[in-house]
C-alpha cells in the first residue's frame, strides 16, 4: 500500500474484548507522520488497551493495524526496533543507574558499539541527567524518573514515539519541559502519539482523537474540534454561582454546566436560537445578578459535548 | 553477534541486580550452610543414649548384672528405677522414656529356659527407628557368669557395611543435599526473578524492545549457573571441614553432573515463573515441588522401598538422579560413564522445561 507511507499510524476497526468488557470499540485511527497525536480520555477510555495494540503488545480481537508500514500484530518483531515506548508505569530498572538503565537499553537496541557513549552522553545532557547518572533509578523524583524513560525511549532514535499518560506523576515545570521535548522530537521528525486525560496538554497536540469508553468519539485538529461541537457557550459570571447552576441545569436546553471558580459555563446546543436571551431570562426570572457572554468552545467543552452525545446516543437506543 | 550483544546486556543485569539484592546474595550462602549444620547434625539415624527405665522385679545377681551390661551399650540411659510394668508404662505414655526393661520375679528361671524369653522390652513403637534399636537389644546375650562368657551361637550373617563403614548418618544425608539445597535456590532464583520483572512492570517495558525470548530467558539464567557451581564449591568445603565427607570419585566428575542438574532446575524455574503472576506465586510452586523432591527421591528413604507407582513419580523428578549421581560420585567412587543414564535422564527434562518455558513466555501481555 502506497498510502502507508504518509501515515505512520493506520487502524481499520481496532476492536479488544476482555471477557465481555470491550476495552476499544472499532477504532478507526490515521495519523501522519512528524506530528504530535493525541489520546484524550479519562481512566478505563481504552487509551492504554489501543497503544499497546499499537505497538503489538495486545492481539487486536477485530480490525488491523498498520504501524510504519508495518502490520502488526504480524509483523511487530520487525517494528520493535523504528518505535519507543514510554509505559505509564515506570518501567526501568530501580536498582540500576540511570547510566546502567541507560546502557542496558542501547546493548538491547544494539546501538552501534562506537557512537554509543557519545549518544548515552548528549541524552544525559539533554535531558538533564548528568548529575543524576551514578543514582540508583528507584530513587529519582517523579520528573528524573520520566525524563530518564524519555531519554531510554528515545535512544535508538525511533520513527515512532507512543507515550502512555507520560505526565501523570510530575509537576507542571517538568510538564512544560517535556513538551517542548516533545516538540523538538516531532520537528526533527519523529511521530509521537501521546495519551492523556489533562485539557491543555491535549490542546498542544497537532491532531488529538477523543475516546469514551473504548469508542472514538472525534478527531481532528483542536481548533477544528472547537469549532465544531454543534454547542453554543454561555459563560455566566454570578456572585451566587451555586445559584445559578441549579436554576441553569433545571433548563431543558442546557446539555450541561461547568463550574470553573465564580464562571459558570453552559452548554446549549446551536439549535436554539438565542442561547443568550434564554439564559439571561432565567436568571433575571430567578433574580439572580449574573453577567453572560457568549464564548468560544474550549478543549473542555468539546470533551463534554461529545462524551454527552455518546452518552445520549446510548440512553435512546 | 547482535544476539551476543543482547544476550551479554541481559547477563550484565542480572548480575549487577543480583549483587546488589543483600538478602538474596545472603541466601545464595546462608541456605546452604545452615541446611548442611540441620541435616548434617541433627538427622542421626545412628541413636544413642535413649532415655530409658527398669523395673526390676527379681533382683537377683543375674539381673542386676544384665542392666549393668545394657547400660554399657551407652545405646540405653537408665534415668528410672521403678517396681511395677504399669510405671513403665506411665513413663512410656508420657514420653519421658523409650524403652522400659522389665524384669519378671522368675527373671533368672526364665534366662536358662530357652522356650520362654528372660525379659520384656516396652517400647514407644511410634518412631520406627527406636522399634530398630529394640529389636538390636533383643539379641543381646545374657552372660551367667561375667568372667566366663558363654559360647554364643554365630550369627548367620556378618555385616560389611561399604562406603560408610563407620554409618554416620552426614555422610548419606550431606551428598543428597547438595539436590536439596540446588532444587531449592535454583529454581526459587530463576522463578523470581523472571516474575518480579513483570510486577515491576519492567517486562512490558522489555517484551516492547526487540530483545528475542531465548536471549532474555538464557541471559537471566547463565549468572545463577555460576551461582549454582559456587554453592556446590560451598557445600564439598563445608562438607569436608565439619563432617569429614569423602569425595572418593572425581570432583570434576561431580561439577559436570552438577552442571545438568543446575540446568535442569533452571528451566524448571522459568518454566514456572510463565505460569504465575507474582513471586509468591512463585515461591509456593517452588515449595510444591520442593517437598516430593526431599520424599520421593531417597534423599530421606531408600527409593525401592517407594511403591512402585511412587517410584515413577520419582523418576520424574531431576533430584532423584542427581542425588544417586552424587551418592556414586562422592561415596562409591562410581564414574560418570557408568552412571549416563541419569545424565540423560537430566538432559531430556532440562529440554522439556526449556522448551516448555520458552513456548509459554509469550513477547506479548495477552
Amino acid at each position: 500500500m502506497t498510502d502507508n507511507a504518509d501515515f505512520a499510524i493506520r487502524a481499520r476497526g481496532l476492536t479488544k474484548r476482555f471477557g465481555p468488557v470491550t476495552a476499544v470499540d472499532h477504532l478507526d485511527l490515521n495519523v501522519p507522520r512528524s506530528i504530535i497525536y493525541g489520546f484524550l480520555g479519562p481512566n478505563g477510555s481504552g487509551k492504554t488497551t489501543a497503544i499497546r495494540m499499537l505497538c503489538g503488545l495486545l492481539t487486536p480481537t477485530e480490525g488491523d493495524a498498520t504501524v510504519l508500514g508495518f502490520d502488526v500484530p504480524g509483523d511487530a518483531d520487525a517494528l520493535k526496533p523504528k518505535i519507543g515506548y514510554m509505559t505509564q508505569k515506570f518501567s526501568l530498572y530501580a536498582d540500576l543507574t540511570v547510566q546502567e538503565n541507560l546502557d542496558f537499553i542501547a546493548d538491547i537496541y544494539t546501538y552501534p558499539r562506537n557512537d554509543k557513549r557519545a549518544r548515552i552522553e548528549t541524552l544525559l545532557e539533554k535531558y538533564n541527567l548528568l548529575e543524576q547518572r551514578r543514582q540508583f533509578a528507584g530513587t529519582m523524583s517523579g520528573g528524573q524518573k520520566q525524563r530518564l524513560a524519555l531519554a531510554c525511549a528515545v535512544l535508538n532514535k525511533p520513527e515512532l514515539l507512543l507515550l502512555d499518560e507520560p505526565t501523570s506523576a510530575v509537576d507542571p515545570k517538568s510538564r512544560r519541559d517535556f513538551w517542548s521535548e516533545l516538540f523538538s522530537l516531532a520537528d526533527s521528525g519523529t511521530t509521537i502519539l501521546v495519551s492523556t486525560h489533562y485539557m491543555d496538554e491535549a490542546e498542544r497536540c497537532h491532531r488529538l482523537a477523543i475516546l469514551d469508553h473504548g469508542r472514538k468519539v472525534a478527531d481532528g485538529s483542536p481548533a477544528e474540534l472547537q469549532n465544531s461541537t454543534g454547542m453554543s457557550i454561555v459563560e455566566v459570571l454570578a456572585e451566587n454561582p451555586f445559584a445559578a447552576q441549579v436554576e441553569l441545569s433545571k433548563l431543558p436546553e442546557v446539555m450541561s454546566v461547568t463550574q470553573l471558580g465564580v464562571r459558570l459555563r453552559a452548554l446549549i446546543p446551536q439549535a436554539v436560537a438565542n442561547p443568550l436571551q434564554l439564559v439571561d431570562n432565567l436568571l433575571s426570572a430567578n433574580a439572580i445578578p449574573a453577567q453572560t457572554k457568549i464564548v468560544d468552545a474550549s478543549l473542555e467543552d468539546v470533551f463534554v459535548a461529545v462524551t454527552q452525545k455518546g452518552y445520549a446516543a446510548e440512553q435512546a437506543a | 553477534m547482535k544476539s551476543a550483544i543482547r544476550l551479554m546486556a541481559v547477563m550484565r543485569k542480572e548480575l549487577r541486580q543480583l549483587m546488589r539484592d543483600r538478602v538474596t546474595f545472603a541466601m545464595i550462602v546462608g541456605i546452604p550452610v545452615m541446611q548442611m549444620l540441620m541435616f548434617g547434625y541433627a538427622i542421626n539415624t545412628d541413636v544413642r543414649n535413649l532415655a530409658a527405665a527398669v523395673a526390676d522385679q527379681s533382683d537377683s545377681h543375674l539381673s542386676r548384672q544384665f542392666v549393668a551390661d545394657l547400660g554399657q551399650t551407652q545405646v540405653l540411659d537408665f534415668q528410672y528405677s521403678v517396681d511395677t510394668a504399669a510405671e513403665l508404662e506411665e513413663l512410656l505414655r508420657t514420653g519421658r522414656i523409650s524403652i522400659g526393661v522389665l524384669m519378671p520375679p522368675d527373671f533368672d528361671r526364665r534366662a536358662i529356659d530357652s522356650r520362654r524369653s528372660a525379659a520384656h522390652l516396652l517400647v514407644d513403637g511410634v518412631d520406627p527407628t527406636i522399634v530398630g534399636v529394640a529389636n538390636q537389644i533383643r539379641n543381646m546375650p545374657l552372660y551367667f557368669d561375667a568372667t566366663a562368657p558363654v559360647q554364643n551361637k554365630v550369627a548367620t550373617f556378618e555385616i560389611r557395611p561399604y562406603f560408610n563403614p563407620e554409618r554416620r548418618s552426614a555422610v548419606f544425608v550431606i551428598p543428597g543435599l547438595i539436590g536439596i539445597i540446588l532444587t531449592l535456590t535454583m529454581m526459587m532464583f530463576t522463578a523470581v526473578s523472571v516474575v518480579r520483572e513483570r510486577e515491576h512492570g519492567n517486562l512490558e517495558l522489555l517484551i516492547n524492545t526487540p530483545v528475542s525470548t531465548t536471549q532474555l530467558m538464557v541471559g537471566k539464567v547463565v549468572p545463577y549457573i555460576v551461582i549454582g557451581l559456587i554453592q556446590l564449591a560451598l557445600i564439598l568445603a563445608v562438607g569436608r571441614l565439619l563432617f569429614n565427607i569423602p569425595v572418593h570419585g572425581s570432583i570434576f566428575e561431580l561439577y559436570i553432573a552438577a552442571l545438568f542438574f543446575i540446568a535442569a532446575n533452571l528451566a524448571l524455574g522459568l518454566f514456572i515463573s510463565t505460569l504465575v503472576k507474582t513471586q509468591f506465586q512463585a515461591i509456593q510452586i517452588t515449595i510444591f515441588i520442593l517437598l516430593p523432591s526431599i520424599l520421593l527421591t531417597g534423599f530421606m528413604f531408600p527409593f525401592d522401598g517407594m511403591p512402585q507407582i511412587v517410584q515413577y513419580l520419582g523418576e520424574i523428578l531431576p533430584n532423584t538422579h542427581f542425588i544417586r549421581l552424587t551418592r556414586g560420585i562422592m561415596l562409591r567412587g562410581a564414574n560418570l560413564g557408568e552412571m549416563y543414564q541419569e545424565l540423560i535422564a537430566l538432559g531430556v527434562f532440562t529440554s522439556i522445561a526449556l522448551s516448555a518455558a520458552i513456548i509459554r513466555f509469550s513477547k506479548r501481555l495477552d
